[in-house]
């Protein structure tokens, strides 16, 4: 299936051996490199060039380039100066990071990453590496360097699991985010997140899906649901006036398991009543200028929300199940797109989707029929940037209990994995942050290893047979990637899946009681 | 006053200024520096006073390396706390009347060195033996380690194996502070002078090494900021000038 070996998982007590240090196992190219065209649509320089052999050059000026973006960034970022200075090598969190577990290479540990960048960053702007480097163990900037970045910075997926375990909580994801934003201002863009970008500037969601082709599926998902029912579900496009407008991954139209996400998400608002709508314009809620480090890209992004909002005339916005998403929305929108004041303050700005269905759940507000899900086991799998980047619910700790509460609302049979891999131990899926992408198989199977291990001991141990996410890259990663371990991938489900199987709507009539 | 009191008294000038002034500049720099966006760790804090809970327990109990090492958080505990206590006790050489706190910690201060230089060698140990951090480290994480054993090893060699002038050092570091030249005298003791070459040396680098870990921690925003961003608009200087100019880019702004 590979042309690398898949790590073994045992099942036994779901917690992945700290291999021994081997360097140089991911060594590599790393990613594809955006070509200018889709630099410049990120405001980045362009001028590069191919050779024959069909490798891009770095920018003509591409080492002072380097060093200026450095600079820039860690006056404009104090977690990036004080992360860069600060570090002791205590190596607290050498086998945190699944990256590392997964591979063995030892520069894939989360303070090797650091020091990537740190090495540079002492030579040319710390006393100590400026007149000692040996002593201090920093390097001159050369191109091996930046192909050094290129590597590993993509084959960190900016979990953050590392600054859990740090001391000080020093956060590889900002050094890692800082380093590629050095990278794309010096001909080292990564081709998979700006050109995903680009289709988000110029038609509004990453896959590109233009708006006649949206309302098809739309209307698609309707039949369906209407099929299986017997209900007329409207799932509304740009429809003016609406109360609320749901952001949602792209990936909600039409991957499995996430459309069935979508699906629960409509006739939730359907059962309760609630006016909404999707937006043409902003049909996407990921948020890939996050991944690349680019601020002003994040925030142009999130500015389509902000505008979408306003074009509707709508009251509350509320965010769909995806993991980094929620990240730039609970913890970023107001800052890169705010002041919401325009919106009812009698929400939170913005919504968690659970946020609506479990207060409504608690309520009674909706008709569930747990046996409905009953010939599942299911456990939850907590997204990084859920559990160790946003919140839920106004409550501490609510982004690890609000998804449980729900799932075990819908379902009989709930058990979680180990302690030391969920809730803000969690190990990250091994595919986000921008790792999302064929040319990445390698170091997506591998990182993935943690978590597979888990699931193998729930699996083996306490009979689970599903695991529910409730992120899009999670579940667009696992669903590829399980196979590998000898799961299939019809056991990764989305939350609001559960929850539209148990939820019974007002005069639902089942498909198999018709005939 | 004698030649060494000179040499000395200079030194441990230079490296109190330079300590003071490196940190007070590093930490203008981090109180100084933006940070744009909310990243605490999450789950964190949602008010104030809890973020001032959460920094304590880190601060106080290295609460985060306690779940990621435990050996390590022995190690580090032993090191850190045993250098509080001998610090503590230090106070005495600088002041004429000695405070009843110290008089009291006396006693365990006597023997804190032991457990101090204990866990610094303990640390040490782990940089050779463990792989990962043998491959992280730098010949200055050695180096740094090696002197503060140094430090610790000379200090209980005069404490338990030769007694140093003590009277005389103690009277050094008091005229030193009251600028007292006439009394800048010390003994010609070697192992007192390697133990004060070592501080001063300490003080001087710490503002320019990982040393800086100390002060530094406060102001990490993984962990001192509240978990309030839906509640309170949070925008740093710079990007502040996107909102007001209406423009995505940086580079597009004008000055
Ligand atoms: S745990 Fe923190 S201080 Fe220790 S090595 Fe890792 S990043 Fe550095
Ligand atoms: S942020 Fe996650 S992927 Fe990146 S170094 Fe830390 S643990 Fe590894």
């Amino acid at each position: 299936m590979a042309d690398y070996e898949v790590p073994k998982i045992t099942g036994e007590d779901g917690i992945t051996d700290v291999p021994p240090v081997t360097e140089d196992t991911m060594k590599g190219s790393g990613p594809w490199i955006s070509a200018p065209k889709f630099q410049e649509e990120m405001h980045f320089p362009s001028d590069i060039e191919k050779d024959e052999e069909g490798n891009w050059s770095l920018i003509p000026n591409w080492k002072e380039a380097a060093l200026e973006k450095m600079d820039d960034l860690r006056h404009r970022y104090r977690s990036l100066q004080l992360f860069l200075d600060i570090c002791v090598k205590c190596g607290a969190c050498t086998d945190k990071c699944h990256y590392f577990l997964g591979t063995a290479d030892p520069k894939n540990m989360p303070v090797a990453r650091q020091d990537l960048l740190r090495k540079v960053y002492r030579r040319y702007f710390t006393f100590s590496g400026k007149y000692f480097p040996k002593l201090v163990g920093a390097t001159d900037l050369t191109e091996e360097v930046i192909d050094d970045w290129y590597n590993y910075y993509h084959q960190c997926s900016q979990c953050r699991r590392c600054s859990v375990f740090c001391p000080y909580g020093i956060d590889t994801a900002e050094i890692s985010m800082a380093a590629r934003e050095i990278l794309n201002h010096v001909g080292r863009g990564q081709k998979y997140c700006t050109e995903i970008m680009g289709k988000v500037y110029k038609i509004g969601n990453n896959l590109g899906l233009p708006e006649p082709a949206l309302a098809d599926t739309l209307e698609g998902l309707e039949e369906d649901i209407e099929y299986d029912t017997g209900v007329q579900v409207k799932l509304p496009l740009d429809k003016k006036g609406a109360e609320i407008l749901l952001i949602t991954p792209s990936a909600d139209f039409f991957a499995e398991p996430h459309v069935d996400g979508l699906m629960g998400y409509a006739k939730v608002f359907h059962e309760l009543g609630l006016d909404w709508t999707l937006s043409s314009y902003a049909s996407e809620g990921a948020n890939f200028g996050m991944f690349i480090g680019s601020y002003e890209n994040m925030r142009r992004i999130s500015q389509r929300i902000r505008k979408a909002a306003l074009d509707l005339g709508v009251k509350r916005i509320v965010f769909g199940e995806c993991g980094h998403a929620w990240r730039v929305a609970y913890s970023f929108l107001n800052t890169l797109a705010g002041p919401f004041d325009f919106l009812d303050p009698k929400y939170p700005v913005p919504q968690h989707v659970l946020e609506i269905t479990w207060p409504a759940i608690q309520a009674g507000k909706l008709n569930i029929d747990k046996s409905r899900n009953d010939d599942m086991t299911l456990t939850f799998h907590d997204s990084c940037n859920i559990a160790r980047g946003s919140g839920m619910g106004g409550v501490e700790g609510g982004q690890f209990d609000i998804p449980r509460n729900v799932i075990k609302a819908v379902c009989n049979n709930y058990v979680d994995m180990p302690a030391d891999t969920i809730k803000d131990a969690t190990f990250c899926c091994g595919g986000g942050g921008g790792i999302l992408t064929d040319d990445l198989m390698e170091v997506r199977v591998k990182g993935a290893q943690p978590r597979m291990e888990a699931l193998k001991h729930v699996t083996d141990q306490k009979g689970v047979t599903h695991m529910a996410a409730i992120c899009a890259i999670c579940k667009s990663q696992f669903t590829k990637v399980i196979p590998y371990y000898g799961f299939t991938m019809d056991q990764i489900v989305s939350v609001h899946q559960l929850v539209s199987n148990a939820l019974i709507l007002t005069g639902q009539v089942d498909e198999d009681e018709e005939d | 006053m004698n030649a060494l009191g000179l040499i000395y008294g200079v030194l441990f000038w230079l490296a109190t200024l330079t300590i003071v002034a490196g940190i007070i500049y590093k930490v203008r720099i981090y109180w100084k520096t933006p940070a744009p966006l909310k990243i605490p760790t999450m789950p964190a804090p949602r008010t104030k006073g809890g973020v001032v809970l959460r920094m304590f327990r880190e601060v106080a109990f290295f609460h985060s390396l306690f779940r990621s090492d435990k050996l390590l958080w022995i190690f580090a505990i032993m090191f850190h706390y045993a250098l509080a206590l001998v610090l503590l006790r230090h106070t005495r050489y600088f002041t004429e009347t000695i405070n009843s706190i110290v008089l009291f910690l006396q006693p365990f201060g006597k023997y804190a060195g032991f457990i101090m230089v204990l866990g610094l060698a303990l640390l040490l140990a782990r940089r050779f033996i463990i792989d990962r951090v043998r491959y992280i480290s730098a010949p200055s994480d050695f180096l740094m380690l090696l002197l503060l054993i140094l430090i610790g090893i000379s200090g209980l060699m005069m404490k338990f194996v030769s007694h140093t002038d003590i009277v005389t050092v103690k009277s050094f570091f008091i005229s030193l502070r009251t600028f007292n030249i006439e009394n800048w005298t010390l003994p010609a003791d070697p192992v007192l002078l390697v133990h004060l070459t070592s501080v001063a040396l300490l003080l001087l680098v710490f503002p320019i090494s990982k040393l800086m870990h100390a002060p530094g921690v406060f102001f990490s925003p993984t962990r001192n900021q509240v978990d309030d961003a839906r509640e309170k608009r949070h925008v740093a200087d710079w990007a502040a000038e996107l909102d007001k100019q209406g423009v995505d880019y940086l580079s597009e702004l004008k000055k």
